[in-house]
């Protein structure tokens, strides 16, 4: 090894900076460099490992084949830790010092509004590649994830339909579960049932006895666990322990931290999420997706619909950017304007919405069996991103760079 | 619903409460309460215990021979810590902190890259009863005895048996036992791998109701340490009563306003009792004693 590489790879060592994908034969072309800010450590670790692994992947491919417009993509990426404070530290780098084209940032709610403002600031550019409880109306972001017009107004009316009119909500306790269990009492509201209960749990709470004897107590006829980080996934063994043996209705869960795969059966029986894509969907598509990503990544533990999301927004920005002829932020945005940016991906076709830049998606209702195997009872395909463009966000007209909820719609002109 | 069914609903949370607070504070309170060693790295002692008797299991051994494994293992990887590391820190408790907390970011990453982010839960044993509405889960019953238990063996090594007045005599007057012709040394590493020990027994018990993870072991550090700090001193007379005191505060604020009330709960009523009782409830109560 000679003195440069060595100095190289201690550079590369002290700074933390771990630089993927960049291929020899493209290296001397100038690269578009990608900002990878995601938690490889961590409480969330579990759920957020494989969205760097399917960016990687996507890297590879797209510079095997000749790259962005001929340039190759360089990967920029740190590990946020699960902790907010590192994700503005790290913004801050990737783009005042990394001087990246894009960042794909983030998996709670709490650390993408933890960095959202810094994109903002320094007239950034932004990929969220995570369900979550929707609003962020931001020229700035485009998020690929599944929101709740496309998550609940599936999953609830369902499972009422099925299991009855009392429903309630364990939701984790900070942004996204708050908001979440709004839409859920909304959505209940809005099909004739009501709210047995409703409890918010603290991050990292993993004692559970209490919360199931109030849910025991409000006799619901199914739960929306909205539980987020591995902590709070100790929930479904205890429930099951004490034998709740309620239906489990779920965003988040399976999809994200493939707790089948992680509980014993039979704990998490009769669990039902909407979800863009998990590793079981069974669709020539998804086949593919799925051997390529154990190819390169042979013990993976599961492949979730947020990996999905990380592996088809590289391929989306480099439609956009091939489209554009341009990586500029403002270029880019006039691309999406037209409201034609497609594409096909392993959970089946999407496209961005010009008013919100969010994604359409083909959602799929997971049922979790007392095996732990997984059943689809149904499909929705192409389920658009409405509310906020509905409510009066219109990001081709105006961008006001904020996060709207049910209780807190965009003002009326 | 009538009387019988509240009432046991009520110690049946307070037990469980209980039992969480007692199990894992027991090994600090040895090493943290008693030997005056601010372990950081107590949740990776639980981590530890807790892989191992999920590894044994999915291997093919009985639960309870796994829990036993895991608190073996933990009480090894003591004895190796104190020796590598502890031992040279004894006079310097600031720097024990700096240490352990060192240790405790080794032992979360190295186990995240080595394991990998999850493993596979092994199951709740026993499954569950009825009692009036309510159902609950057996193996809550089974920690709660094993709470009583650990601390009636505590209560039995550091008062009946020759090692605990040793281990007593060592932490006391070091110098004095030193000279009467105790080898203090040994007994400072069994004492920390009782400790370590302790706390994997903690993690193999709790092992089937959780998700195992490496950062597992931060979910116990804070009950831990205040059941420790307003215990004080004394393993027996400080755990027991400050883990009854902490877990009526939590299960009733719990039942009546949820898990983050029951969490503030615990803290104010650690601040109360710190300012109250500055030595912690075994200071007060060997106070009174004597």
């Amino acid at each position: 090894m000679t003195k440069s590489v060595l100095r190289g790879l201690r550079a590369a060592a002290l700074t933390g900076t771990l630089v993927f994908g960049s291929h020899q034969a493209l290296a001397a072309e100038n690269p578009i460099k990608l900002g990878v800010l995601e938690d490889q450590s961590g409480d969330f670790a579990a759920a957020t490992i494989g969205k760097v692994h399917a960016i990687q992947l996507a890297t590879e491919e797209i510079n095997k084949a000749g790259g962005i417009m001929g340039r190759p993509i360089e990967l920029v990426a740190y590990d946020t830790q699960s902790d907010n404070t590192r994700y503005q530290e790290f913004m801050r780098r990737v783009l005042q010092r990394d001087k990246v084209d894009v960042v794909f940032a983030g998996f709670s709610s709490a650390s993408r509004e933890a960095y959202r403002p810094i994109v903002d600031q320094f007239n950034g550019f932004a990929f969220y590649n995570n369900q979550y409880e929707g609003g962020v109306c931001d020229g700035h972001m485009i998020v690929t994830g599944a929101v709740p017009e496309q998550q609940f107004s599936t999953l609830i009316p369902y499972m009422m339909e099925k299991y009855g009119k009392n429903v309630y909500t364990l939701a984790a306790d900070y942004n996204f579960g708050q908001i979440s269990a709004e839409w859920v009492r909304k959505i209940v509201k809005e099909n004739g049932g009501k709210m047995a209960g409703e409890e918010f749990i603290p991050l990292g709470v993993s004692q559970f006895s209490q919360s199931i004897q109030n849910i025991q107590k409000a006799k619901p006829d199914f739960v929306v666990t909205l539980l987020v980080g591995t902590a709070q996934a100790s929930y479904y063994e205890q429930a099951a322990s004490a034998n709740v043996n309620l239906p489990m209705a779920s965003s988040v869960n399976v999809g994200q931290g493939y707790e089948h795969k992680r509980f014993k059966p039979p704990s998490l029986k009769d669990m039902f999420v909407t979800t863009n894509y998990i590793e079981e969907i069974d669709s020539p598509k998804s086949k593919e997706f799925y051997a390529k990503f154990k190819a390169k990544f042979p013990s993976e533990p599961y492949v979730n619909q947020e990996a999905e999301n990380s592996y088809l927004a590289v391929y989306l920005y480099k439609q956009m950017v091939e489209r554009a002829k341009s990586t500029k932020r403002e270029e880019i945005r006039k691309v999406i304007a037209l409201g034609d940016v497609c594409m096909g991906a392993p959970e089946g076709k999407v496209c961005i919405d010009p008013k919100s830049q969010h994604m359409s998606h083909t959602i799929y209702l997971a049922k979790v069996g007392a095996d732990h195997s997984i059943s689809f009872p149904k499909v929705w395909e192409d389920i658009k991103p409405y509310w906020l463009g509905e409510a009066g966000c219109d990001l081709t007209k105006k961008d006001p760079m904020a996060q709207y909820t049910p209780s807190n719609p965009p003002p009326k002109p | 619903m009538d009387i019988a069914t509240h009432v046991f609903s009520a110690l049946y949370q307070f037990g469980d409460a209980f039992a969480f607070l007692v199990l894992s504070a027991c090994g600090l309170a040895v090493i943290f309460g008693m030997m005056g060693v601010i372990n950081l790295a107590h949740g990776e002692f639980i981590m530890c215990g807790a892989y191992v008797t999920a590894a044994t299991v999915h291997a093919g051994l009985p639960l309870p021979l796994g829990i036993l494994a895991g608190t073996l293992v933990s009480a090894l990887v003591g004895v190796v810590v104190e020796l590598a590391v502890i031992r040279h820190l004894y006079d310097r408790p600031l720097d024990t902190i700096v240490a352990t907390w060192g240790l405790s970011l080794i032992a979360t990453q190295g186990t995240l890259i080595m394991v990998g982010s999850t493993m596979a839960g092994v199951g709740t044993p026993f499954g569950s009863f009825q009692v009036g509405d309510y159902s609950y889960s057996i193996y809550r019953i089974v920690l709660f005895c094993a709470a009583l238990g650990v601390l009636a063996a505590l209560y039995a090594l550091f008062n009946w048996t020759r090692f605990g007045v040793l281990a007593r005599a060592t932490i006391q007057v070091p110098h004095m036992a030193a000279a009467l012709g105790v080898d203090t040394r040994l007994i400072y590493s069994l004492t920390f791998a009782c400790g370590a020990g302790l706390a994997g027994l903690a993690g193999g018990l709790y092992a089937p109701t959780m998700t195992l993870v490496p950062t597992m072991g931060a979910t116990f550090i804070m009950e831990a340490f205040v059941t420790v700090v307003i215990g004080g001193a004394d393993v027996f007379l400080g755990t027991a009563p400050a883990g009854g005191v902490l877990a009526v505060v939590k299960s009733v604020m719990t039942s009546w306003q949820g898990q983050l009330f029951g969490q503030i709960g615990l803290l104010v009523a650690v601040i109360i009792v710190v300012r109250v009782l500055p030595k912690g409830i075994s200071g007060f109560v060997l106070r009174e004693r004597t």
